[in-house]
């Protein structure tokens, strides 16, 4: 459960199904503009929306990478044929932008808009409640406006009335008097919005007013994905696009889908493939610290792996996260021939089953018995909570029976003495 | 209501009101409760919108009855003296029950432990209960625990673990996290370190949490029971700034020994996210380096790693000891809680032996288990129902021919028209408005020596003289001797040159499929004796169907004695009496769909044959 960024393009649609609902008459909102994703196809497209191929166009990436103006990612003012040139030239493109790489695959084509006035507008949920800033300088970075002193604020609180606050004295003070009414209108009703779709974040940089047009030339937003059960049908079909250069390895991508088919939560990211150490902890709070005792330690570089599994995970979906990371460290040996480390760590669980969850992961070290004595890789454990003495003692048990080293510690030992243990041996 | 000091949540006589059915962690609570030793339990009320009655719990050995409520009004209408709501509603409903609590005047805490709410909906909750002065502790939390006092759901996990902890009985260290599973942790380190906990607190992972380290620390401070405090913060939000300032303007002057996880986040190139929603620095100032840097600048007791966290923490408290600043709380021994019954099986304490023994369903695994074949492979391996028959029957895997077989005493005793008994007093209770398995009962229960019981009486005369190497001849001599009809033998309307073709199948069948066909020879020998005085005493559909019976078990590896064992437990009956349950449910359906009403038998169909009465009556 997060705040999640979505697409200009769904960003608008969802506006322009809902405008009705929320925003007066006396405004419009010309949804017009066409998504070009992966499986588009250009010479269709001029078909299907005529005013493509008679009106100027804008055409940018929409995959939810910011400063796309800076970045030379944005076509200004070009005919059809000069639109379709430069995204056959884009599409597929590989770019880096802050050290992230990743290839342009979504785009969204707009008409082109003369501009005379462009405004600032954005939405962000604090403590307090709802951030509104206002600009009637907008199309340059918030940062910037606010250096220069441009920006108007006001803070609505949780409980307060919006139609009771004097916005007009407030955030319009500078605007030429004919649009306060209009500006007024729009603020109101894009507050009301932003709280009913749960938007955690909503950005307008910049938007125009052409007569009773509201046309916003980019879209920033991230939703609070936990509202799904209250707001899917204002929201309509939300696909959350990826992190810009986030590639997911398919051992990720399954920890991932087992995950989200759970009621438990089983998290799984690899830091380097190539280290040493290797972590599976229980608990949310558990795995940090772990993580941050061996960075403590020195060996921030050879942590493999962040994750966590917690809420009672069944047998078997421990087995399959176990099976995952003892598949990823005994790939390959170390080249020094030194041993890897596995801490199967964690706190005192309150409710989770550790005999339960420990029954998963020892089948899975049955599995990988052979590859792990080869590799080799050296284990510890430590866990206390509901059946911890009996999940010791398997783990015990099995150190025995298979001939692992593994070295299985309760709640009389510090949660992270066994880095200190495990690290003491690589010579810390 | 309590006399509990203001920065007091909790005291020995706090009473709860759970929102949902949570039966484990209320029991662990009452757990707790015992020994601790409270007066009373700390669950009041539980409230489950789909049920009401009472919750059987256990106080110790004794079982004691806690009042549950379809509605949440109705428990704090009868349970003024509940201040506390531990709400265990799904994300999707705990706004709404919060909401509603905070109206109530008698409850003063909420305790949400739901993860996922939106976060809109947690700020307004925020925001209504400060303007009505409530405590929310979470979303997204396990809770909290006063030791020796009152725990909140499942915090602290199991009795084991908070009596290892010391949690029975307060020591003077008050701790708070926002992980509820660290929480725990933190229990066993101060336990290990320290005389014990005084309190402790988990605010919950969410971006937005209820209540801040500040609100409690605040608390803590004007407890004079508190000689210390614990905070375990983590990277991203600015709330441990609070604290921060706290320490700084003389808001907190107890020892705090304090420490930021997540120290490692920004040293991962791609930004990894941690285990909770709100661990995530959006700037430098968020990062949990900047916040325990920050800490301990204005005087908080910072370890270097979490590693050296026991370590501050023993120091800290052993220097009070030295200045003399508490007298550590003395160890009390809790009162003993039985261990539960699956508990002790479970770890091999204690045996009994079962009142009851099955040897052939089992369906406590994965899957479904006939006689040791899981349900799928009977599809799979398309057991049907003659398959099936063999699992639970004969605990066996049946040969094909055999598990046909079966299915054809089904197919063919599953009726015989409305005017035999069974189907005649199925019809009656069913036209008398009883219903379907009162009727179907009805008709069953016809079933026996002189209707639809012939295939096994048939079965037991046959293999009485067979297996003892009587003739056809001396059976049939023997049986007139004793003046008894063969049973299996004889059909009102069929005969010799008129066969009832149900036979003919089933005999056909054997003869082409069977290894075994001895006692239908021998019943076709004696029906060759007995049609030589009536034409239709032949072989009928009974006794064909009781020797077919024997014959196929003999042929499934049955000795002569397994196969009396059989037939004397009732079996054969048992094949008539599921295939004849088809037909007796089959006229239900019919009689209900027509619509059929009550049946009274007519009066001229009756012969009333009183005597005179005795006055009358002639000497």
């Amino acid at each position: 459960m997060a705040q999640r960024p979505i697409r200009e393009y769904a960003a608008k649609m969802m506006l322009a199904r809902n405008w009705r609902d929320y925003f007066p008459s006396s405004l419009t909102f010309p949804a017009k503009f066409v998504p070009v994703s992966p499986e588009s196809d250009l010479k269709l497209l001029s078909d299907q929306y005529e005013w493509l191929s008679t009106e100027p166009l804008v055409v940018k990436p929409d995959m939810v990478i910011g400063k796309r103006g800076k970045h030379g990612l944005v076509l200004l003012n070009q005919d059809w044929k000069g639109a379709k040139k430069w995204l056959e030239e884009k599409r597929g493109q590989e770019i880096t932008i802050n050290n992230l790489s990743g290839a342009l695959n979504h785009f969204l084509i707009e008409p082109f808009v003369e501009i005379d006035k462009e405004y600032y507008l954005s939405f962000s949920s604090t403590d307090e409640g709802t951030d509104i800033l206002f600009s009637d300088r907008g199309g340059v970075d918030i940062e910037d406006l606010l250096e220069k002193g441009e920006v108007a604020k006001l803070t609505i609180g949780i409980l307060d009335d919006i139609d009771t606050i004097d916005l007009e004295n407030i955030l319009f003070s500078n605007v030429e008097l004919e649009y306060r009414n209009k500006l007024t209108n729009l603020v109101k009703s894009f507050y009301k919005y932003y709280l009913d779709l749960h938007y955690a974040f909503l950005e307008i940089n910049p938007f125009v007013l052409k007569e009773n047009a509201f046309i916003p030339l980019d879209f920033k937003c991230r939703l609070d994905d936990a509202a799904d059960f209250e707001a899917a049908s204002k929201w309509g079909e939300i696909v959350y696009p990826p992190e810009f250069g986030a590639k997911l390895t398919p051992e990720e991508e399954y920890i991932k889908n087992l995950d989200e088919k759970s009621g438990s939560s089983l998290k799984f990211t690899i830091l380097n493939p190539e280290g040493k150490i290797w972590t599976m902890v229980a608990g949310g709070g558990a795995s940090v610290v772990y993580t941050d005792t061996i960075a403590d330690l020195g060996f921030v570089d050879e942590i493999a792996n962040y994750g966590e599994y917690s809420g009672n995970p069944s047998t078997d979906e421990t087995y399959q996260y176990a099976k995952t990371i003892l598949d990823l460290m005994t790939r390959r040996k170390n080249p020094d021939g030194e041993a890897k480390y596995l801490i199967i760590g964690g706190g005192i669980a309150n409710f989770t089953d550790v005999a339960k969850t420990f029954t998963g992961i020892i089948k899975a070290l049955e599995d990988y018995r052979d590859k792990l004595t080869e590799t080799p890789v050296k284990i510890y454990v430590r866990r206390g909570g509901p059946n911890y003495q009996q999940g010791l003692n398997q783990m015990k048990q099995l150190g025995q029976n298979i001939g692992l080293p593994i070295k299985v510690f309760g709640p009389e030992t510090h949660m992270t003495e066994i880095v200190r243990m495990a690290l003491s041996e690589q010579g810390a | 209501m309590s006399s509990k000091p203001e920065y007091d949540l909790f005291d020995h006589n706090t009473a709860a009101i759970i929102y949902g059915y949570q039966q484990n962690a209320i029991q662990r609570m009452l757990d707790f409760d015992y020994a601790c030793k409270r007066d009373l339990p700390s669950v009041a009320a539980i409230v489950n919108p789909t049920g009401g009655g009472n919750h059987q719990g256990f106080w110790g050995s004794d079982i004691i009855n806690i009042p549950i409520y379809k509605q949440l009004k109705d428990a704090v209408t009868h349970h003024p003296d509940a201040d506390i709501l531990i709400n265990f509603a799904s994300r999707r409903s705990a706004y709404q029950v919060t909401i509603e609590a905070i109206s109530f005047p008698s409850i003063r805490t909420i305790s949400i432990i739901a993860e996922g709410i939106p976060e809109h909906r947690t700020k307004e909750i925020i925001a209504r209960a400060k303007q009505n002065e409530k405590m929310i502790i979470g979303p997204a939390t396990v809770g909290g625990i006063k030791a020796g006092a009152f725990k909140i759901g499942d915090t602290g996990g199991t009795l084991d673990n908070l009596i290892e902890s010391k949690l029975h009985r307060p020591g003077h260290v008050a701790y708070l996290s926002k992980s509820g599973g660290m929480s725990n942790e933190l229990s066993n380190i101060i336990a290990r370190n320290t005389d014990g906990v005084y309190e402790g607190i988990a605010l919950g992972g969410d971006r937005f949490p209820g209540s801040s380290y500040l609100d409690h620390f605040k608390r803590y401070e004007a407890n004079p029971d508190v000689k210390m405090m614990v905070m375990l913060g983590e990277v991203g939000g600015r709330a441990e700034y609070e604290i921060v300032e706290a320490l700084k303007n003389g808001t907190i002057t107890k020892p705090l020994v304090a420490w930021c996880m997540g120290t490692s986040s920004e040293q991962f190139s791609t930004g990894v996210q941690f285990g909770h929603a709100g661990a995530k620095a959006h700037s430098d100032f968020e990062t949990a380096r900047a916040k325990n840097k920050a800490l301990k600048e204005v005087g908080a007791i910072v370890p270097e790693s979490f590693n050296d966290l026991d370590r501050k923490i023993k120091e800290t408290y052993q220097s009070l000891l030295q200045q003399g600043k508490l007298e550590p709380a003395q160890d009390v021994e809790p009162l003993l809680v039985p261990m539960d019954y699956n508990q002790a099986v479970a770890q091999g304490l204690i045996r009994k032996k079962p009142n009851f023994t099955s040897t052939i369903v089992d369906d406590r695994g994965e899957e479904l288990l006939y006689c040791g074949v899981p349900i799928s492979e009977v599809f799979e391996e398309d057991y049907g129902l003659g398959g099936v028959l063999g699992l639970l029957w004969f605990k066996m895997k049946l040969p094909e021919w055999a598990a046909k077989f079966l299915e054809m005493v089904v197919l063919i005793t599953a009726d015989h028209g409305p005017a035999v008994s069974g189907a005649h007093n199925t019809i009656v209770t069913t036209r008398a408005g009883k219903d379907l398995v009162s009727s179907l009962v009805s008709g069953l229960l016809t079933i026996g020596p002189r209707f639809g019981g012939a295939v096994q009486g048939a079965a037991e005369i046959f293999t009485e003289y067979f297996y003892q190497d009587q003739t056809p001849k001396y059976m049939v001599n023997d049986m007139k001797v004793k003046k008894k009809n063969i049973q299996g033998i004889g059909h009102r309307i069929k005969s010799v040159t008129n066969p009832d073709m149900r036979v003919k199948i089933m005999k056909e069948y054997a003869l082409k499929h069977f290894p075994v066909t001895e006692t239908l020879d021998f019943a076709l020998e004696v029906e060759k004796i007995t049609t030589t005085k009536r034409d239709n005493l032949i072989l009928n559909v009974d006794g064909c169907i009781g020797a077919l019976c024997c014959d196929m078990l003999r042929g499934i590896g049955y000795t002569h004695e397994q196969v009396r064992n059989f037939v004397n437990l009732g079996g054969l009956n048992a094949l008539f009496v599921l295939g004849r349950t088809v037909g007796l449910l089959a006229h239900i359906i019919d009689q209900k769909r027509i619509g059929q009403g009550l049946y009274r038998h007519p009066w001229d169909d009756i012969l009333y044959m009183l005597p005179e009465h005795p006055d009358n009556q002639n000497n």
